[in-house]
């Protein structure tokens, strides 16, 4: 015991305290040679994609911005602003809905979610396409057969872009209930204490208190929605409305130049997911506002109860 | 003749089956400061948070200022009331918390016109000429636009405290107020709380610093078991305790 401690300051003093010794970083060999294989590999997939005549490089810049594709595109940004709003404003209230203390509208929440996340989202398309099938008149009335008023024929009131619409929004309010409810179990418990202590109602607390608390928590699931729901909407070509996918798959259908135009379809889907990508940072710096600011002095709360 | 700030009767709650608070009575004089002291489980929090009714009273009596806590009484019967109803009534409590609660999404300003703005409905230009006088008075007048998780404890703390005041109460609750404290941030909270006191506030404070009870207030009082064992001035409770559970705390406490 004795000896080694001596030994150790022995060593210690060789070391030359005070003095700065140069510094000789560690090397990193097979790094660099990955690196460079990686990167060979990368310029040869590239030069073979521009080389390989096969893509049609022309036909793709050709009907890059031809009408109907931009029209294509522009209906798939309205699917999705649609889509993604209606789900988000019900997911809201489907979420609040499962943290109710009435076990009634709790458990409709959960059926709802249940049905919708548990059925596929292009059968539940079809199956608004074919809604005039089961309902062939829309009416509002009493239930169990009392008076009504009728709207009209579904099949008039449901078009193929309402049946969309319908599906998207719907199936979209499901996943969104979900990871809000995450969302606002995130935020602690405490938040409700202090919200409550100062006389706020309810409703209050959760639009002033919990809710903008939950979004940090909610806002990065809620971009990967809103991107696979951005690509999702291609499924309603099944419903032939001419959204982006749609559209390439008319031209096509006559020209034949069928990788050429899937190309053009997914450049614009990914110029439209990059710049939702951006904009979903801006918004997550946002919402972040007072967590990420680096702590001065991190507090230490002792579970102390009594 | 009951102008007390707070008056328990037989104030029982149970969580479950597992009964928190048997019948504890108390009285809490206006303008004086009550320290609540006792061994953890005693039930002390839970009678602090049933005053502002952040717990429910399941049977006896709580006034606070002459009203009925969570209750309406009529025809002999006492009626729940509703969350609204609730809501109004705490406007009468303010209450800081162990772990300060700040909402870490407002900065420090924001936080303390909060309530006043949109509960109360007041101008946002009194409350905010309020709310840095407050902030002047808990020694952080430059700390407005800074957010909670920027400042330490004790600081967030004196932030907790300008919030309740901001709503201008009648009676300050204090649920272990520096129990999640570094030691050396202590004193700064307490000392507020002194100033607090000595301009008169009602005060109910659950502390484990016995300094600051024998200091500052003018009850004591030791529960222990869900029931208030002892209570009275701190010279008697604290310097000559009569009662032999009382006793026993203090000896490990001090």
């Amino acid at each position: 015991m004795q000896q080694s401690f001596i030994h150790d300051t022995g060593q210690a003093a060789t070391a030359a305290p005070g003095e700065s010794a140069p510094v000789v970083p560690l090397r990193h060999p097979v790094r660099l040679a990955i690196a460079v294989v990686l990167i060979l590999v990368a310029l040869s997939a590239a030069w073979d994609v521009a080389a390989n005549q096969s893509y049609h490089w022309d036909v793709v810049i050709s009907y890059l911005f031809a009408p109907q594709i931009l029209a294509g595109a522009g209906l798939t940004i309205v699917l999705t602003v649609v889509s993604m709003t209606v789900g988000i404003a019900m997911g809201t209230v489907l979420a609040v809905m499962r943290l109710s203390a009435n076990p009634i509208v709790s458990s409709i929440s959960r059926a709802y979610i249940w049905f919708f996340r548990g059925t596929p989202l292009l059968v539940q398309l079809i199956f608004w396409y074919n809604i005039a099938a089961l309902y062939p008149v829309i009416a509002f009335g009493l239930p169990f057969g009392g008076p009504s008023m009728v709207l009209g024929s579904a099949n008039v009131l449901i078009s193929p872009l309402g049946a969309a619409l319908l599906g998207l929004s719907l199936n979209e309010a499901a996943y969104m209930a979900e990871i809000i409810r995450g969302g606002i179990g995130s935020v602690d418990k405490g938040q409700y204490d202090a919200a409550r202590a100062l006389g706020m109602s309810p409703a209050k607390l959760m639009n002033r208190v919990i809710l903008p608390q939950a979004m940090r928590v909610v806002l990065p699931p809620t971009g990967n929605q809103v991107i696979s729901m951005l690509k999702g909407t291609s499924l309603v070509s099944v419903l032939a409305i001419s959204d982006l996918l749609y559209s390439a798959q008319i031209i096509y259908a006559a020209n034949y130049q069928t990788i050429p135009l899937l190309i053009v379809a997914s450049l614009w889907y990914l110029l439209m997911t990059t710049i939702l990508s951006f904009f979903q940072t801006k918004l997550e710096r946002r919402y972040g506002r007072g967590f990420d600011a680096a702590p001065r002095r991190t507090r230490q709360p002792k579970t102390r109860t009594a | 003749m009951n102008t007390a700030m707070v008056e328990a009767q037989g104030v029982r709650k149970s969580f479950g089956s597992t009964e928190i608070l048997k019948g504890v009575d108390l009285r809490v004089e206006r303008g004086s400061v009550t320290c609540l002291i006792g061994p953890s489980g005693s039930g002390k929090t839970t009678f602090l948070r049933c005053i502002n009714h952040l717990e429910k009273v399941d049977s006896g009596r709580l006034y606070v200022d002459e009203h009925l806590v969570g209750y309406t009484e009529r025809n002999g019967r006492l009626y729940e009331m509703k969350e609204r109803q609730t809501a109004r009534s705490r406007l009468n409590a303010g209450m800081v918390f162990q772990r300060f609660n700040l909402f870490p999404h407002m900065t420090v300003l924001e936080n303390i016109v909060e309530a006043p703005i949109h509960v109360l409905g007041r101008p946002r230009n009194d409350v905010t000429a309020e709310a840095q006088t407050l902030l002047d008075r808990v020694g952080l007048g430059n700390r407005g636009h800074s957010y909670p998780q920027e400042l330490s404890g004790g600081q967030q703390q004196r932030i907790a405290i300008a919030r309740a005041l901001a709503m201008k109460p009648k009676l300050m609750l204090f649920d272990e107020p520096t129990s999640a404290l570094d030691p050396e941030l202590v004193g700064e909270v307490l000392d507020v709380m002194k100033s607090l006191a000595e301009a008169g506030m009602t005060m109910v404070v659950v502390t484990h610093e016995l300094g600051f009870a024998r200091q500052v207030s003018d009850q004591v009082v030791f529960m222990d078991q869900g029931v208030v064992v002892e209570s009275g001035p701190p010279s008697e409770v604290l310097g000559s305790p009569q009662h032999e559970r009382t006793r026993a705390f203090l000896s490990k406490v001090l």
